[in-house]
């Protein structure tokens, strides 16, 4: 590992980065997208700190990215303006705008004369086409900017020539290189100028960071004119000639398969249906609209084999969990132990947009469009699955309606084609929502044990083990860690793969002698239940047992939460937002009865995060009503600190930390799905209740620290772990009761009536009418 | 098959398609109108909330044969067409001004709302408050609630003002 990323072969310099003009008609400037100085100097490793520390999750995935020496490209038209199509795919996390801004940077050119698009799946990058662990901009950091920087450059050189000057005279803004005498040319007068008839390689440096004046700077989203005029095109907005809506009929129970269709004949007769089939997973049907596929799955008879869990309910798999937990090494001792056990319920990684994809499928090739974040892998797999050449297979990445992890999986991608090649004609499929729920990939069930040892009032040791439902990771990085696994670090090798991932992502930042969290997975198939990583996978549920138990701790020494945390903190950048959130939050301040304020924070992602709340846990707003709603306690006011490193878009960072937010704080009290039988029995939003208004704070506010780091960190996923803790510390205090389950009301009589699993979706309303306002 | 006439974003459209077709697959998979989004389709996530004479509805649960010739649908898209002026409702500057949107799939849904939440309150001589915030069910499964929340204040303010 030691010599893996010192010198880059690209990197002349400190500041010099080489790169090319590409040979054509038009000025095309590429970077090598394995160009990074950020990855983490990873040898020696000394044994005391946690991995993380030194090397995460991000390293890894950085250096995932080194080795294919590919290259990243940004196009300059006629017009002036740049295109650039990004390797990675855009969910809503911002990273379109966030490129842009370092595209525009460097670039000299306004924000709007910058085109982001998604690049369709490119099977030269590898593993490098991969959207996750909240990576997008710490890979793309270098690369982009040098491309941007040689287009600046050969735009100035070719500038010089039509201007009678040198490119060292010339100063470049806003799109116009203007000489000292006052003459000028557009970019896009200099474009044409600039293209060059072969390759050339460049040399550039780049801005410092102090030469700023777009990075750095808050900055609406690029398609925020499209989202709020209805214009903004997804997956199923496109309109792909006859490919007609597409619905799959599903089985009761979980991961249930067809064995036959009763009344074929029968529901393709009925209105607008085209075709039926049996497809792996279930019956499809195409029809004229997605409401007569909807009637036609309901009008399905379907005999089905059994699921993957049948019979088996939350409380079987609790036991499966704490039956394989690793033991703990520290013995319990009397009064100087501190133990928990905490119970993390399913919940469901669905987004708005419902799994979709449209594909086509015909004479021996296949066309995809979707919101894939591993389009690669499911090139390949959807080539193997149609029995084609991975290159008979286009795979076309649109922007999604969300992920939270969901979209690393191509379920939707993969029937579309099934279902396009039996009826031999182009569908747009997409998921019923009570399918999104039921069968869709879910945050995988843990629970985690922790003890830590108290002795003449310091912390002596503090052990985390936690046991896991199998999180699925064939999306495309497990065969790249197989690749890479000689490299890594000291102790990762004879990990599995999920265990891999937890140690680089999970990270005590407490001086709390002898530290171990460990992560197994008891049944390692993934085949049992669809998981995916989840937005910020492990650690939410691992921070909220540990930020418990921290509070549980100070309560033993008889301290007060933020000064416990304090003396024991190891990271400065942890201290800063720890007390920058207590100070903000007015931490300590007197509270009536019934309602408590909650810290806590989490270090990962190459930052650090401080979420401070406060709570109502008082009878009168715990059973407020709302119509089928989930009231419980409110969260009334949070305040969430972040240290990302280096900051783009802080706009974006602190919408990141919003929905981070929401994520947390549903997850500690109210959003989860329930495994009853064989199956899971929410099936709408109202069941599994994510956050809604009626759930919100009345006051939230974010502070993006200015950083010491000079490059960018992870932002996605950074707000979820210390929120979900916080408000669970919280909640603790106000009640007096530390909470073990997870959500706080997983065992509280269901707030609905469950939904019916033959027919597998629910008959759209008649009434809507009588709910106008 | 039987033929449905109505207004739509202020121009008359007819279709021919079943009497039970719900109006959001006339919408968007008839005439391709795809600003009203899927998220549920049994009236829960709100996320293709629309106006039927300029009230709020969800048309996932409103047959096509239940609306008339007069009846008037706007959508998102429609939607600045019925405020002053030629740019953007001033909804939708405010959720610009407080850039709401993350991954955008309810945004339209989310404005709808909030401009007939806007007018009803209006209705009754008074102004938006928290508990009329927390009747808001559109869902975001981005999060960006707390943003909403600010940009109805605002949209509301320039919906006053005659903006």
């Amino acid at each position: 590992m030691g010599t893996h990323n010192s010198e880059s072969p690209a990197r002349v310099s400190r500041r010099s980065f080489v790169g090319y003009v590409i040979g054509g008609t038009t000025l095309i400037a590429a970077a090598d997208l394995g160009l990074t100085p950020s990855a983490a100097q990873a040898a020696p490793i000394p044994s005391v700190p946690q991995v993380p520390e030194l090397y995460d999750l991000n390293d890894f995935l950085t250096h995932c990215a080194m080795p294919t020496s590919n290259l990243i490209a940004i196009e300059v038209d006629e017009k002036g303006h740049a295109h650039f199509a990004l390797p990675r795919m855009e969910v809503g996390q911002g990273i379109t705008t966030a490129v842009s801004m370092l595209i525009a940077e460097e670039l000299d050119l306004p924000v709007d004369d910058v085109h982001v698009t998604l690049a369709p799946a490119r099977p030269e990058l590898l593993f490098n086409q991969l959207t996750g662990g909240s990576n997008t901009i710490i890979s793309m950091y270098t690369p982009v900017r040098v491309a941007a920087a040689i287009a600046r450059k050969a735009l100035l050189d070719a500038a010089a020539i039509l201007l009678g000057t040198t490119a060292a005279q010339l100063v470049a803004k806003g799109g116009v290189i203007s000489a000292p005498g006052g003459s000028s040319v557009t970019y896009g007068e200099a474009a044409a100028k600039a293209a060059k008839p072969t390759t050339e390689k460049v040399e550039v440096k780049l801005k410092e960071t102090s030469e700023h004046a777009v990075v750095g700077k808050p900055h609406r989203r690029v398609d925020a004119r499209a989202a709020v005029t209805g214009k903004k095109k997804f997956a199923m907005d496109l309109d792909v000639p006859d490919a007609l809506p597409t619905m799959v009929c599903r089985a009761p129970e979980l991961n249930g398969t067809p064995v036959s269709i009763d009344n074929k004949g029968d529901v393709e007769k009925m209105p607008g249906v085209t075709h039926v089939a049996m497809i792996p997973t279930g019956v499809a049907v195409r029809a004229k609209t997605f409401g007569q596929c909807i009637d036609a799955v309901r009008a399905l008879e379907v005999t089905w084999n059994s699921g993957t869990v049948t019979t088996m309910s939350a409380k079987d798999i609790k036991a499966e969990l704490k039956a394989g937990q690793i033991p703990l090494a520290v013995p319990k001792v009397g009064a100087t132990s501190v133990d928990g056990e905490f119970t993390f319920h399913f919940r469901s990684g669905s987004a708005l947009e419902p799994n979709c994809a449209i594909a086509d499928v015909r004479d021996g090739k296949a066309t995809i469009w979707g919101g894939l974040k591993s389009p690669i892998t499911a090139q390949e797999k959807i080539a193997d699955a149609l029995g084609l050449l991975p290159t008979d297979v286009t795979v076309n990445v649109v922007q999604g309606g969300g992920s939270f992890g969901r979209k690393l999986f191509f379920d939707a991608a993969l029937e579309a084609a099934h279902a396009s090649k039996a009826f031999g004609a182009p569908v747009k499929l997409m998921w019923h929502r009570a399918d999104e729920p039921r069968q869709g990939r879910v945050h995988p069930m843990a629970v985690s044990q922790v003890r830590a040892t108290v002795l003449a009032g310091s912390v002596l040791t503090f052990e985390q083990r936690h046991a896991s439902v199998a999180c699925d990771f064939t999306h495309g990085l497990g065969e790249r860690l197989t690749a890479e696994v000689a490299a890594l670090p000291t102790g990762l090798s004879n990990l599995s793969f999920s265990e891999s991932i937890f140690m680089l992502a999970t990270e005590m930042p407490y001086n709390f002698g002898v530290v171990t969290q460990l992560l197994n997975e008891p049944k390692p198939a993934v085949d049992r239940f669809n998981t995916s990583s989840v937005r910020n996978i492990y650690s939410p549920d691992v921070a909220t047992a540990s930020e418990l138990m921290v509070d549980q701790l100070a309560k033993k020494l008889k301290q007060d939460p933020v000064a416990f945390r304090r003396s024991y903190l190891k990271s400065d950048v942890v201290k800063r937002v720890l007390d920058r959130a207590a100070e903000l939050g007015d931490w300590g301040r007197s509270m009536p009865a019934g309602t408590a304020q909650g810290i806590a924070i989490h270090k990962e992602y190459k930052g650090a995060t401080a979420v401070l709340v406060e709570i109502d846990c008082r009878p009168e707003t715990v059973n407020r009503e709302v119509r089928n709603a989930v009231t419980g306690p409110r969260v009334t006011k949070a305040v969430v600190v972040a240290d990302v490193g280096l900051v783009i878009n802080p706009a974006g960072v602190k919408a990141q930390m919003m929905g981070g937010f929401s994520d947390g704080m549903c997850q500690a009290l109210t959003y989860s799905n329930h495994l009853v039988d064989g199956h899971f029995l929410e099936a709408s939003w109202d069941n599994s209740a994510y956050t809604r208004q009626w759930n919100t704070p009345f006051e939230f506010e974010c502070e993006v620290m200015e950083s010491h780091g000079s490059q960018p960190g992870g932002v996605g996923e950074a707000g979820v772990a210390a929120s979900m803790a916080a408000v669970a510390c919280a909640y603790a205090r106000a009640t007096g009761e530390m909470p073990t389950e997870f959500p706080i009301n997983f065992h509280k009589p269901l707030h609905f009536e469950t939904k019916p699993f033959i027919p597998s979706v629910p008959e759209s309303p008649t009434d809507g009418l009588a709910h106008t306002y | 098959m039987p033929s449905h006439t109505f207004q739509l974003n202020g121009e008359t459209v007819t279709v021919d398609v079943e009497d039970d077709v719900r109006i959001l697959w006339v919408l968007r998979d008839i005439l391709g109108v795809t600003g009203p989004k899927y998220g549920c389709g049994i009236n829960v996530c709100k996320a293709c909330t629309s106006h039927i004479n300029g009230k709020a509805f969800n048309p996932c649960s409103v047959r096509v044969a239940d609306i008339g010739p007069d009846d008037e649908i706007t959508t998102i898209e429609g939607l600045a067409d019925t405020a002053p002026g030629d740019g953007l409702h001033p909804m939708q500057e405010a959720w610009l001004e407080h850039d709401v949107a993350q991954c955008g799939y309810c945004q339209p849904g989310q404005i709808m709302a909030a401009v007939a939440l806007v007018h009803k309150v209006r209705a009754e001589g008074r102004a938006i408050n928290e508990a009329d915030l927390d009747t808001i069910r559109n869902v975001c499964r981005c999060g960006t609630y707390s943003r909403i929340r600010e940009a109805i204040k605002t949209g509301q303010d320039a919906m006053a003002r005659g903006l």
